[in-house]
């Protein structure tokens, strides 16, 4: 067989039931991704004949004697195609892992499609950006700014370094390398909810040619651990082995296999013979705490942080300010109701996967996508016994996280597969185990009770929370914490209580989640501030209004905190409610909609920590080179966030020169330092302020080392774009690094950051919707979000984190929801039913930004990529309310499910056209 | 996805060359779905392709539709001025959950053997009189109208080793007075409801319910109904358990959407009746 790839023959045959996308990756183009690897992502998309297919769905041998145009080739020999560039001047993509799929797919509309692209683009996932930027791309926008002075970057739209390579199929993300003598894992999952293996028979499975090993829970390290990775292991359970005797929930790893081909390994694990004795199960949280429920860490204890293993009982919390109770008692207004948040995935483009293997030097080597390489090196270290020299781990490019990749899920099983046969091993999890076996948001019902005075001031607020932590505890605890505490200290009120709950059930483990628990928890509490207003006959804003923290006040959850470190180091919640409110009221067009739609507003505030408490550490290295730039090393991962940009625009305005002149190092243990990791929203505010002060003390050195040649007085050397100037002297970067070479003293800096004190960063988002009586169908109508970033270190990445957060949060309101039956099982692990965003299904949201600037934070910036999230379904709740007078308290609001209230209430209306 | 159990694959080109049919074969059409899901069962695929079955056929009396012509192609099919029920093709065609780049490889057949609720080639078919011919494993063949061939979710009336070879749709079909609505629960989602209408020379108004349904469900009116009567008769020869329940819509609602969109339809073609 022959075909063509991007104009080159390869007479390579596939594999009899390969598909081309495959078939295309081994051949070495890297361009074409695996989102789904069924069908439904489009992220593999080439072109066949000049026409896009999705070459995870055509089998390889119909490619014979034909022509494919993969990403790399779009462009040919030389430079970009035009859609490339596209991409590049609107950056019309954030992590790029989709974004192969999405030029070849825009590449090939014609006009007519152009003129549609929500049905021309719904066979192309984009999780990151909210698809205006896409838009813009296609339309021809240009979104980056060029020409920027020296020292001036940061604050502009600079692009992503990266762009280029995300662009042409170049940038190379976790498992886009060939390895010499791979040897392929895959997972046997436990079909059972609650089970105790009694056995595993490996006999036939070890003859099937190929096979190298297969691991078992007898294999395993007896170390506890979890798979949650915090600075502060004390945050989280352990509760987890690599390979348990105990399966919790259906899809837990039971055995690995390690072949040398995929097809090997998969056939070995149908081949593996394992009994099981089977336990009762607990599904219903509900029930989780109910005397005589299943017991699903009956081992674990306080020393295990593990509240009450006999109550399925991860963690709690319980405290009151004042008396809420008597305040209810008494209050002019209160209400009182009962949410529930669903169970709803990350979906990441790229799924977890990575490759490990041992080097020369006996250093356990791991490449894996991950937002915290350094935590996944201690926790190997701890796992293994190994010296943390012996253990390094980094990420290339990540495709998307979200929260997903704050945690250990392949990292452990590679190492242990890698150890043991002594090859490099690889492991890619399917879209499918995505669902049944990573995690997800963690469930919560909150029950909440407020009351306000007749002025419309808070007399009371009361949260109680069932967190669902699923089989496993990790994140179980801080979630929690979290979802009562923003919350509501983002109100004064002088009588509040908490209690919450976060429980083991025998279903697939619940974790970090962009948000982390407030999304579930503000549902509820900014239900409750519209429906005390709407009592009172208050505007939602001037409710908010009179009620909101401003500098000065405590921001109180109870119980009391052990943390007093977080500190107006700015405010813009006043602004962010009055840009809104403003945008909210403008003038707009008309919707030409029958009477059979039910127009309303809502709004929702939140506020954020920009930093996780207990710790936050970053180190960053800078140092000058021979050409006059700078490598400038962090810690911190690039997944789509935008970090990478940034670091570079801190790096080049302190050293009042160009981001060109800022190579950037990152996210790899082998660079020395410590990084706490990519999560909390400090990839800015904590890594950023880090790099901030290692660029300060470079500036410092270059201004001494060219006193010193000049012998004056530094305090008179200034930068200059690439050189120090004094008076009439100049010394151009390049010179100064010959000279600091020649003194046999280079010249380089250090700079760290512990992530506190910690300062708040604000969201409020506005909804105007219309929601048909008779269908169930909600439109939105108008989408406006203000953020308090701080200075906005980058603008249109800025809007682009704040776009993607409302388009990922409005997934989760309107159509996303992992269903869970009554046996535990995922019953819809695939996109094709588990239904994310598409073009067609996200609104243009404004974006507004508050002026402000942050006393605590890098160059007056602040965090902003989780709370965009937050208030995005208790905006549209509220909305939907205010349309048809009903409280609907349980996402996702899909037609089928807000029908049955609206017929009620409503009846059926007559569509005959009479 | 690569289905790892397939180790050989078959390119009969004529129906004599089709291999015996054992356990572990499947069919080979687009490959849409078959390569979207693990199918570890299966070790040989016999690919249709070679078979070169002409995609579309017009004569006097029928427009047969090969079991491989692929979306894009019947889309792209011309129409004669006189096929009032033409723009049905196309609107089915967008009712596709998948995309266009999946239209170009995936099947009218495909559609139909896969059986789903919401299979708009199903709608189509089904609602313009449209015939299957299967080839039968024992040879010989058989044939069955679309409505009929399609009898739940996933399952059809094919038994192992049979072969839809193609689907016949009467010219006069094609040439009636059609209206169609489809509702779902995201803006271009999964058909939560699908409803065509269509008028017969002698003014019978034919309705036929998919999506909604487990299987295709066709309601023949030969007097024009008005608005009770077709709700009357909708809820008689549609019980409540043969709406469809999965993530695309729960059955209340999508009960409700079939009543709704065959009100609509019934509007659009008998015009304004009193209730």
């Amino acid at each position: 067989m022959t075909l063509e790839i991007n104009g080159r023959q390869f007479p390579q045959a596939p594999r009899a039931g390969q598909c081309l996308r495959t078939f295309l990756r081994e051949l070495g183009h890297f361009g074409v991704k695996k989102g789904c690897d069924a069908g439904d992502c489009g992220a593999c998309t080439v072109l066949l004949d000049g026409e896009p297919v999705h070459s995870c769905l055509i089998p390889a041998f119909r490619a014979e004697g034909r022509a494919v145009t993969t990403i790399e080739g779009l462009g040919g020999e030389h430079g970009a195609h035009p859609m490339q560039q596209a991409f590049l001047d609107a950056q019309g993509f954030q992590c790029g892992f989709c974004t192969a799929g999405m030029i070849i797919t825009c590449a090939s509309l014609n006009q007519a499609q152009r003129t549609d692209l929500g049905t021309a683009l719904k066979g192309n996932i984009c999780r990151c950006t909210g698809y205006r930027a896409i838009e813009d791309a296609v339309l021809g926008l240009t979104n980056v700014e060029d020409g920027i002075e020296p020292g001036t970057a940061f604050g502009r739209s600079l692009p992503a370094p990266a762009g280029p390579d995300v662009v042409r199929g170049k940038a190379r993300y976790t498992l886009d390398t060939e390895v010499e003598g791979l040897l392929h894992i895959k997972l046997l999952r436990s079909p059972h909810a609650h089970a105790r293996i009694v056995a595993i028979d490996a006999s036939q499975a070890m003859r099937v040619p190929g096979v190298r090993a297969v691991l078992t829970h007898q294999d395993a390290p007896p170390v506890l651990f979890s798979t949650a990775r915090h600075e502060k292991d004390w945050m989280d359970p352990e509760d987890t082995r690599i390979l348990d005797d105990v399966v919790r929930f259906i899809g837990q790893k039971v055995a690995a296999v390690v072949a040398e081909s995929e097809a090997a390994a998969e056939e070995a694990c149908r081949r593996l013979k394992v009994s099981y004795d089977i336990l009762p199960a607990l599904i219903d949280p509900e029930q989780a705490m109910a005397p005589g429920a299943p017991v699903i860490h009956p081992d674990r204890t306080l020393s295990n942080r593990v509240a009450d293993s006999r109550r399925n009982l991860v963690a709690e919390t319980h405290g009151e300010f004042g008396d809420v109770a008597a305040a209810l008692a008494t209050s002019a207004v209160t209400y009182e109701g009962n949410f529930h948040s669903h169970r709803v995935q990350h979906a990441a483009l790229e799924t977890h996967g990575g490759l490990a293997w041992l080097d020369e030097a006996g250093v356990l080597n791991v490449r894996s996508s991950t937002q915290v390489p350094f935590l996944t090196r201690r926790a190997l270290s701890d796992i293994f016994g190994l010296p943390m020299d012996k253990v390094r781990v980094f990420c290339e490019r990540v495709g998307g996280g979200f929260g997903g990749k704050q945690e250990m899920f392949v990292e452990d099983i590679l190492a242990l597969a890698a150890l043991r046969t002594g090859r490099p091993v690889k492991l890619e999890l399917t879209r499918e185990e995505q669902f049944i076996a990573t995690s997800t948001r963690h469930p919560m019902r909150v029950h909440i009770k407020a009351g306000a005075d007749a002025d419309g001031k808070l007399t009371a607020l009361q949260l109680d929370v069932l967190s669902n932590t699923g089989a496993y505890g990790n994140h179980a605890g801080p979630v929690m914490f979290h979802a009562v505490s923003e919350s509501i200290s983002v109100y004064n009120c002088p009588n509040k209580r908490v209690d919450g709950y976060a429980v083991y059930t025998n279903t697939v483990p619940s974790g970090a989640f962009r948000g982390y628990g407030l999304p579930q928890t503000l549902i509820a509490v900014e239900a409750a501030i519209d429906e005390l207003a709407r009592q009172l006959g208050i505007s939602p804003y001037e409710m908010r209004r009179r009620n909101i923290v401003k500098p000065g006040d405590p921001m109180l959850s109870p119980p009391p905190s052990d943390y007093h470190d977080v500190l107006y180091g700015s405010y813009g919640l006043d602004q962010c409610l009055d840009l809104v409110e403003r945008a909210m009221q403008a003038d707009g067009p008309q919707p030409d909609l029958s009477p059979e739609w039910l127009i309303g507003d809502g709004i929702a505030l939140t506020m954020i920590d920009t930093v996780p408490p207990a710790g936050h550490f970053a180190d960053a290295t800078i140092s000058l080179n021979d050409d006059g730039g700078f490598d400038l090393t962090v810690g911190t991962a690039e997944f789509g966030n935008g970090t990478s940009t940034v670091h570079r625009q801190i790096a080049a305005t302190t050293l009042a020169t160009t981001v060109d002149r800022i190579r950037l190092r990152q996210s790899d243990t082998a660079h020395g330092g410590h990084d706490t990791g990519a999560y909390g929203s400090a990839g800015t505010f904590v890594a950023g302020k880090a790099t901030h002060e290692a660029a300060m003390l470079l500036a410092n050195e270059l201004k001494a080392a060219a006193a010193g040649a000049w012998l004056c007085d530094a305090e008179s050397c200034l930068l200059e774009g690439e050189a120090v100037v004094s008076g009439v002297r100049r010394m151009s970067f390049a010179e100064l690094a010959r000279l600091a070479r020649e003194r046999g003293q280079p010249l380089a800096a250090h700079g760290n950051s512990g992530g506190t004190p910690r300062s708040v960063g604000f969201n409020v988002h506005g909804f105007r919707v219309a929601v048909n009586k008779g269908t169930g169908e909600l439109r939105i109508l108008r989408s406006v979000q203000a953020a308090d970033a701080g200075v906005v270190a980058n603008p249109m990445q800025c809007r682009g984190q704040v776009e993607g957060g409302v388009a990922q949060a409005l997934g989760a309101a309107l159509y996303e929801e992992m269903v869970i039956d009554a046996g535990g099982r995922v019953t819809n692990p695939k996109f094709r039913d588990y239904h994310l965003p598409s073009f067609a299904d996200v609104p243009r949201t404004d974006v507004y930004f508050a002026a402000t600037s942050d006393t605590i934070g890098p160059l007056g910036a602040k965090s902003m990529s989780e709370s965009p999230y937050n208030p995005v379904a208790a905006a549209l709740g509220n909305a939907i309310a205010d349309a048809t007078g009903i409280r609907f308290t349980a996402p996702p609001f899909k037609p089928d499910r807000l029908f049955p209230a609206l017929h009620d209430k409503f009846g059926q209306p007559d569509v005959s056209g009479d | 996805m690569d289905l790892n159990t397939i180790t050989a694959v078959a390119h009969p080109q004529t129906r004599s060359q089709l291999p015996v049919w054992t356990s572990g074969d499947a069919w080979l059409a687009g490959g849409t779905w078959l390569f979207s899901e693990p199918q570890a069962h299966l070790t040989r695929l016999i690919d249709l392709a070679d078979l070169n079955w002409p995609p579309l056929a017009i004569t006097e009396t029928h427009l047969t539709i090969a079991a491989t012509c692929s979306i894009a192609q019947l889309d792209a099919l011309t129409c004669p001025a006189d096929w009032l029920a033409a723009p049905l093709i196309g609107q089915c065609c967008r009712a596709f959950l998948a995309s266009f780049k999946i239209w170009k490889t995936a099947t009218v057949g495909g559609n139909l053997c896969m059986s789903l609720p919401a299979g708009p080639m199903i709608s189509l078919t089904a609602a313009l009189d449209g015939v299957c011919t299967i080839w039968k494993a024992e040879g010989g063949e058989h044939t069955i109208p679309v409505a009929d061939f399609v009898t739940g979710d996933q399952r059809n009336r094919l038994t192992p080793g049979d072969l839809l070879r193609q689907i016949d749709i009467p010219i006069a079909a094609l040439k009636r007075r059609s209206a169609f609505r489809q509702i779902s629960l995201a803006p271009v989602g999964r058909s939560g409801a699908l409803v065509i209408g269509s008028v017969e020379a002698n003014g019978t108004l034919i309705l036929t319910v998919t999506a909604s349904t487990v299987r295709p469900v066709r309601l023949s009116f030969p007097t024009p109904p008005d608005a009770t009567a077709l709700a009357e008769a909708i809820s008689q020869q549609i019980p409540d358990d043969v709406y469809h329940t999965d993530l695309h819509g729960k059955p209340l609602w999508r009960k409700h959407m079939t009543l709704r969109l065959a009100e609509e339809i019934r509007g659009e073609l008998l015009g304004a009746s009193p209730s």
